[in-house]
């Protein structure tokens, strides 16, 4: 798997251009919601849902891949793949790797909201 | 809403995305282009948005509780029926079935994450000209529609009017048979007939340049003037003149009507056929001989009235003849293959029939059998006359009502027409139309028509011009017979025909004394009378078997160029 940075400045540059004001409550809404979405992922494995764990990453990717964490929302592809393939343990991988992820992303963008 | 259809600026755009931030920089995004979002959750608050805003275009993503965009995308789609909303899914999936199955649902692109600006701002404006196109489009179809419709109510309407002075005439006699578009009268072409007061009938057949409207108008006047001037006793030759003048007045330059007149008198079997224009006719003869009735002269309406000519073909025909007389439809009727049907095949049809009462279900099995397309029969008017032994219809034509009682019933005319008038002027129409006033007489015209009719050409064939009636029995006589009619009548010189006409009533209906007094030299009517019962000279008795029959009384004076007729009459 090739390496993808946390956080893709260029994509949040036009991001931050275009939400203007509202940039920070994007943020916060995102931070917000992929909690979650990382609690429904558990819920699901826990479950042996492997259909609504699919779905679940599948939305965590995009929204992840809009607000401009790629390596993120590669981490969700692979859960949203092993999840419709019925693979238990690749998907238990993926959601391990996904809340990793998520820790180095939202450290970023509380710096990135600070400063 | 306020604005459904904006050209151009501000649109509503539905954002249904269950990811809040997608759906925040989709707003935003959206906004920024000058647009108005309305934001949904799910697939079902999404179709509750659409019904409520009535957005312009949509952007559904896929995958979302509730309801997921597919089964939003139908819904939303039903809901719009007729309008263009565009529906665009948001998505992330690059699978290619399931990009499929989203278009099948009712979704018109996709927009892949993560968004790009430009290509989001292109595609709504891309699809904004889509829905402006498909607006337009269903504006004009409506209005073509629309139209359509209108032009189909006038029309139908217009055929009313058209029928109503057209009518079927006499279409309906037992000896007629005939193929006619209900709507040809929209194709140009026309049909009628109309009985005589005198017997017999007159048929016209024509077909205008040109279609629809402009057509059917010069129609009319044709209807009106053939059933109008055949009732009240004008003969072909009046009738045509009256038609072609009126043509030629109305219609424009370029627009004319081929026709063909026909005259049938069954009493003495005779034809007088007109052909202006129309393709040949055929009279098939009961031994199996056929007889072509070519255009001999220009259509009606083309010609001024000093350089029309009236000119009929007089044909002495047998009962059991059939005339056969079509438009171009027959001819010119195709096939898949875009050949025509042709003369050829015309008369290839026209040498099978083995009796002259085929020819009509002969004709119109070939050429329905020939061009298939149902088009064809539209374009086809076609009749065939069968001459007959006897005048089976002589009760009077449609239109001929039973006047008031009140009238002339006690009165004297007298009517004098001398030289030039004699050979110009058919006289008859006027004098019946004196009778006419007589309350009750009217359903007595054929009668009345009859006498009148038959002293007239008496004194004027045989009295003035002193025609030989013998000539008529021969077919190469009949001819000279006419030429020899219209180079004497031209030379009348000092000659005159008086006609005193008398009625007084009686109790249950009246008596007609007819007197009509030739400058003739007379005749020997002692010699003639005793021939009346000869039936070898049908020609020869002067008509006066007829005279005799329909007449109380009929006496000759002088030297036998003054004849009176007593014609009592009764209401029942």
């Amino acid at each position: 798997m090739t390496e993808r940075p946390h956080l893709d400045e260029e994509a949040l540059a036009e991001l931050k251009e275009v939400m203007e004001d509202e940039f920070n409550i994007l943020i916060e809404t995102y931070l917000q919601d992929s909690q979650d979405r990382i609690a429904a992922l558990q819920h699901a494995l826990v479950a042996g849902d492997t259909e609504s764990f699919a779905k679940s990453a599948h939305s965590f990717k995009g929204s992840s891949v809009n607000i401009g964490a790629p390596q993120l929302g590669a981490f969700c592809l692979d859960a949203e793949t092993a999840g419709r393939d019925g693979r238990l343990e690749d998907a238990s991988i993926a959601l391990e790797q996904i809340v990793v992820e998520f820790q180095n992303v939202r450290v970023l963008f509380q710096q990135l909201l600070n400063s | 809403m306020d604005d459904a259809f904006p050209e151009q600026g501000s649109l509503r755009i539905l954002i249904a995305d269950d990811s809040d931030t997608d759906r925040l920089i989709l707003s935003k995004l959206v906004e920024r282009q000058g647009h108005k979002p309305i934001g949904a959750a799910d697939g079902d608050e999404a179709v509750a948005l659409f019904c409520k805003h009535d957005p312009h275009i949509v952007l559904l993503d896929l995958i979302m509780p509730r309801m997921d965009g597919m089964e939003a995308a139908r819904q939303i789609k039903m809901l719009a029926g007729e309008n263009l909303v565009p529906v665009i899914f948001l998505t992330s999936i690059s699978d290619a079935r399931t990009l499929a199955k989203c278009l099948e649902s009712g979704g018109d692109d996709f927009l892949s994450k993560p968004y790009n600006r430009v290509i989001l701002e292109a595609k709504i404006n891309a699809f904004n000209r889509m829905r402006l196109m498909h607006r337009t489009l269903t504006q004009q179809r409506d209005l073509i529609r629309n139209r359509n419709r209108k032009l189909l109510q006038e029309q139908e309407v217009a055929k009313r009017v058209f029928d109503n002075v057209a009518h079927t005439g006499s279409l309906n006699a037992e000896n007629l048979r005939y193929h006619a578009s209900p709507l040809s009268i929209f194709n140009g072409d026309v049909l009628f007939a109309c009985r005589r007061p005198s017997g017999g009938m007159h048929i016209l057949v024509g077909d205008f340049t040109g279609h629809g409207l402009p057509a059917a108008i010069g129609a009319m006047p044709v209807a009106e003037i053939f059933y109008g001037m055949t009732s009240k006793g004008f003969g072909c030759e009046d009738v045509l003149r009256e038609i072609n003048q009126k043509l030629k007045r109305i219609l424009p330059v370029g627009m004319f009507c081929c026709a063909a007149f026909i005259q049938a008198d069954f009493s003495i079997n005779q034809l007088r056929v007109w052909n202006g224009g129309l393709p040949n006719g055929y009279l098939i003869r009961g031994d199996g001989r056929r007889e072509v009735l070519r255009s001999r002269h220009l259509p009606l309406g083309v010609l001024s009235p000093e350089r029309f000519s009236v000119d009929a073909e007089v044909i002495s025909t047998d009962p059991g003849d059939v005339l056969l007389v079509a438009t171009d439809g027959i001819v010119e009727a195709e096939n898949a293959e875009g050949d025509m049907f042709g003369e050829e095949r015309l008369l290839a049809t026209l040498d099978s029939v083995m009796a002259p009462r085929q020819v009509f279900d002969a004709v119109m099995g070939a050429v329905g059998r020939f061009a298939s397309d149902l088009r064809t029969q539209d374009d086809l008017t076609v009749f065939a006359l069968e001459m007959t032994e006897t005048d089976e219809s002589s009760e009077m034509s449609a239109g001929l009502t039973l006047s008031a009682v009140s009238g002339a019933t006690e009165w004297l005319c007298h009517y004098e027409l001398s030289d030039q008038t004699l050979g110009q002027f058919n006289p008859l129409p006027l004098l019946l139309h004196i009778c006419m006033e007589v309350p009750g007489l009217r359903h007595r015209s054929g009668e009345v028509h009859t006498l009148l009719s038959e002293l007239y050409t008496n004194a004027l064939e045989h009295g003035i011009l002193k025609l030989p009636s013998e000539w008529k029995n021969t077919p190469e006589g009949f001819g000279r017979y006419y030429a020899e009619r219209a180079r004497r009548l031209e030379r009348i010189r000092g000659q005159s025909i008086r006609f005193t006409l008398r009625h007084s009533p009686s109790r249950d209906g009246g008596r007609l004394v007819i007197e009509c007094h030739d400058t003739g030299e007379g005749f020997d009517y002692q010699a003639v009378l005793q021939h009346d019962h000869d039936p070898q000279c049908r020609y020869a008795g002067r008509g006066l078997v007829l005279l005799r029959q329909l007449s109380h009384s009929l006496t000759f004076h002088g030297n036998g160029n003054r004849v009176e007729v007593v014609y009592d009459w009764s209401f029942t």
